[in-house]
């Protein structure tokens, strides 16, 4: 993208430049490698894995492990499958991605363009929950969540996400808004605009690419959340404490290639998100051409 | 009449502050006032559930008596420090090399980003078979015909908290690359051109002038690595689940385990409360350079 507009003033020689793509090309596999193995061995059965090699692709390919995954694995002592749970994650990520995102958007409006004394102190609180280790708050929570009769729900885990989640995404909106220009706010305000008419008809017509930055980085943190999910989540876990359920259980037979499959589909909402990211940002650059 | 608008330019006037005000009461509560109720706890004798006999510093003194305290401070400095330096160093080489207008830059990067979209709990699944000796590397390589080949880590005592080092570089090397790549086409070409014409290598280029001027990269970097380090809770559950043994530990998987299922509430906070100074320590000064400078 850069390259277009920059030369990058250093020149190499051939043999460096065939070993820069070597390099390049070595780490590319590395990163791929997983993904290969799970999706090359999700598609086999598991004689194949136990008795074969994992880098070869199936000889004989198979959806089973995936429809097993989905809708009959044993998932701590139920033969549900991993379905109910990603509905689960599903019921919690989006409200929790859309209320923080919302919350955000409001705080970073106000703490840049309503500022008030005090404000930076007020950020700075807020800002430094983001990068506390939550073990910290674990075991009020458990209480609180035990007392408002939230413990073991989606409704609970909701609340814990929105509450962990809005220093992020206060933190991308103020940035954000910061840059805008106050002089447009103001003239708005001298027209007689209220609070929340200058929000809704000058900043939030402009919020699209922080929006979707702040979508993101909610949706897959909220989605690949463990820790609070396995604290708080009872009998309304999410997919990642099901698929580590799946995989860790010490009974019968360990079916790999089904653990395989549940992992990509545990992998499969947050990948698209991102690949999706690409997408969406292609879809700006071409509406502010247009 | 002049009342209404009184109240209506008052009500402006308070808007902001109503709308910022939940956010804030949530933050002193949830956060600020648990982390005061963890500290607490931290004094007292609870055990399967809080209650407030203060015992002082009594927790603090078993937690360092403890020999599982003792693994998983020892662990985390090794994992920390070979996790920091390793995606630095993976990152800023990715970084230089793909801007040397690589063709497929486009195709590489995203290669490179996606380990950062799954969740760690994915990520240890697939390295932990892939690392298991009975199915996993060892055996590829016999069946390759490298019947020598001896690859047993995850199992090993001795090794295993390498291989979670191995699968936490895989899953965020490539986003440290991403920060190192925005840091470099940040920089201006014209001192690059300026140093070139002086005669300079490239690799005096990259020592004196580019790795510098890359400091604030390095330094948020080094910032989101730690702080993912001291996190790490669920890569070492899924990847080794704290073993062999207890060879794997970590604050993270101590805490947990000893709040919620040894029944040692009070020593669970109190290695809580250690793991959020070490935090504290880093994040703070980090924090208030930033508000300052940004005031």
């Amino acid at each position: 993208m850069a390259a277009v507009t920059q030369d990058t003033a250093v020149s190499t020689g051939r043999f460096t430049r065939a070993l820069i793509y070597l390099t390049l090309l070595l780490f590319a596999l590395f990163y791929l490698l997983p993904l290969y193995v799970m999706g090359v061995n999700s598609l086999k059965p598991l004689s194949e894995i136990t008795g074969g090699n994992m880098m070869a692709l199936p000889s004989q390919w198979t959806l089973d492990p995936w429809r097993s995954a989905w809708s009959t694995a044993q998932i701590g002592v139920e033969p549900t499958g991993l379905k109910p749970y990603f509905l689960n994650s599903i019921l919690m990520v989006v409200p929790a991605v859309a209320i923080s995102t919302i919350v955000g958007a409001l705080n970073g409006y106000v703490l840049t363009k309503w500022r008030f004394r005090g404000d930076t102190w007020v950020f700075g609180l807020m800002l430094f929950s983001c990068f506390i280790p939550f073990q910290i708050v674990l075991i009020p929570m458990a209480v609180v969540l035990g007392k408002l009769g939230l413990a073991g729900t989606v409704t609970g885990l909701i609340l814990v996400h929105v509450v962990y989640g809005i220093g992020f995404t206060t933190l991308y909106f103020r940035n954000y808004y910061a840059s805008f220009p106050t002089e447009l706010v103001r003239a708005a305000m001298i027209d007689g605009a209220g609070f929340f008419r200058i929000f809704w008809r000058i900043l939030l017509p402009v919020s699209g690419p922080i929006a979707v930055v702040s979508v993101i980085w909610q949706f897959t943190n909220i989605w690949n959340d463990f820790l609070f999910g396995v604290s708080f989540g009872g009998t309304s876990q999410p997919m990642t404490v099901a698929l580590n359920n799946l995989v860790q259980s010490s009974t019968g037979v360990k079916e790999y290639n089904v653990h395989f499959a549940g992992a990509i589909l545990a992998a499969l909402p947050t990948l698209f998100v991102y690949i999706g990211r690409y997408f969406v940002r292609g879809l700006m650059a071409g509406s502010v051409k247009g | 009449m002049a009342n209404e608008v009184d109240f209506r330019t008052r009500l402006q006037d308070w808007l902001p502050k109503l709308v910022l005000a939940p956010s804030f009461a949530v933050t002193l509560l949830f956060v600020y006032g648990f982390i005061l109720f963890t500290i607490v706890l931290s004094f007292t004798g609870s055990k399967m559930l809080p209650k407030f006999t203060w015992v002082g510093f009594e927790n603090y003194h078993k937690l360092f008596a403890l020999p599982a305290w003792h693994t998983a401070i020892v662990n985390i400095a090794i994992f920390a420090t070979l996790y920091i330096v390793i995606c630095t160093l993976i990152g800023l080489m990715l970084a230089i090399f793909l801007d040397q207008k690589i063709r497929g830059e486009g195709v590489l990067r995203p290669i490179y980003l996606y380990p950062m979209a799954l969740s760690f709990i994915v990520t240890g699944t697939a390295w932990k078979w892939f690392l298991d000796p009975g199915i996993g590397l060892e055996r590829i390589m016999h069946q390759w015909g490298w019947e020598s080949f001896s690859f047993t880590w995850i199992k090993d005592g001795e090794m295993a908290l390498y291989t979670i080092v191995i699968a936490a570089v895989w899953q965020t090397s490539g986003f440290v690359m991403a920060m190192f790549l925005a840091g470099l086409r940040g920089i201006d070409n014209e001192i690059l051109k300026a140093a070139q014409i002086d005669g300079a290598s490239n690799w005096q280029l990259y020592r004196r002038i580019v790795i510098p001027l890359l400091r604030p990269a390095f330094l948020s970097a080094f910032v989101i690595l730690s702080h993912l380090a001291i996190k790490s809770y669920d890569l070492v559950i899924a990847l080794t689940g704290g073993g062999p043994g207890r060879a794997t530990e970590m604050p993270a998987t101590f805490m947990y385990s000893y709040t919620f299922t040894r029944n040692q509430m009070g020593i669970g906070a109190s290695s809580a409360v250690i793991m959020l100074m070490t935090i504290a320590a880093i994040m703070v000064p980090y924090l208030y350079a930033e508000l300052k400078e940004k005031k």
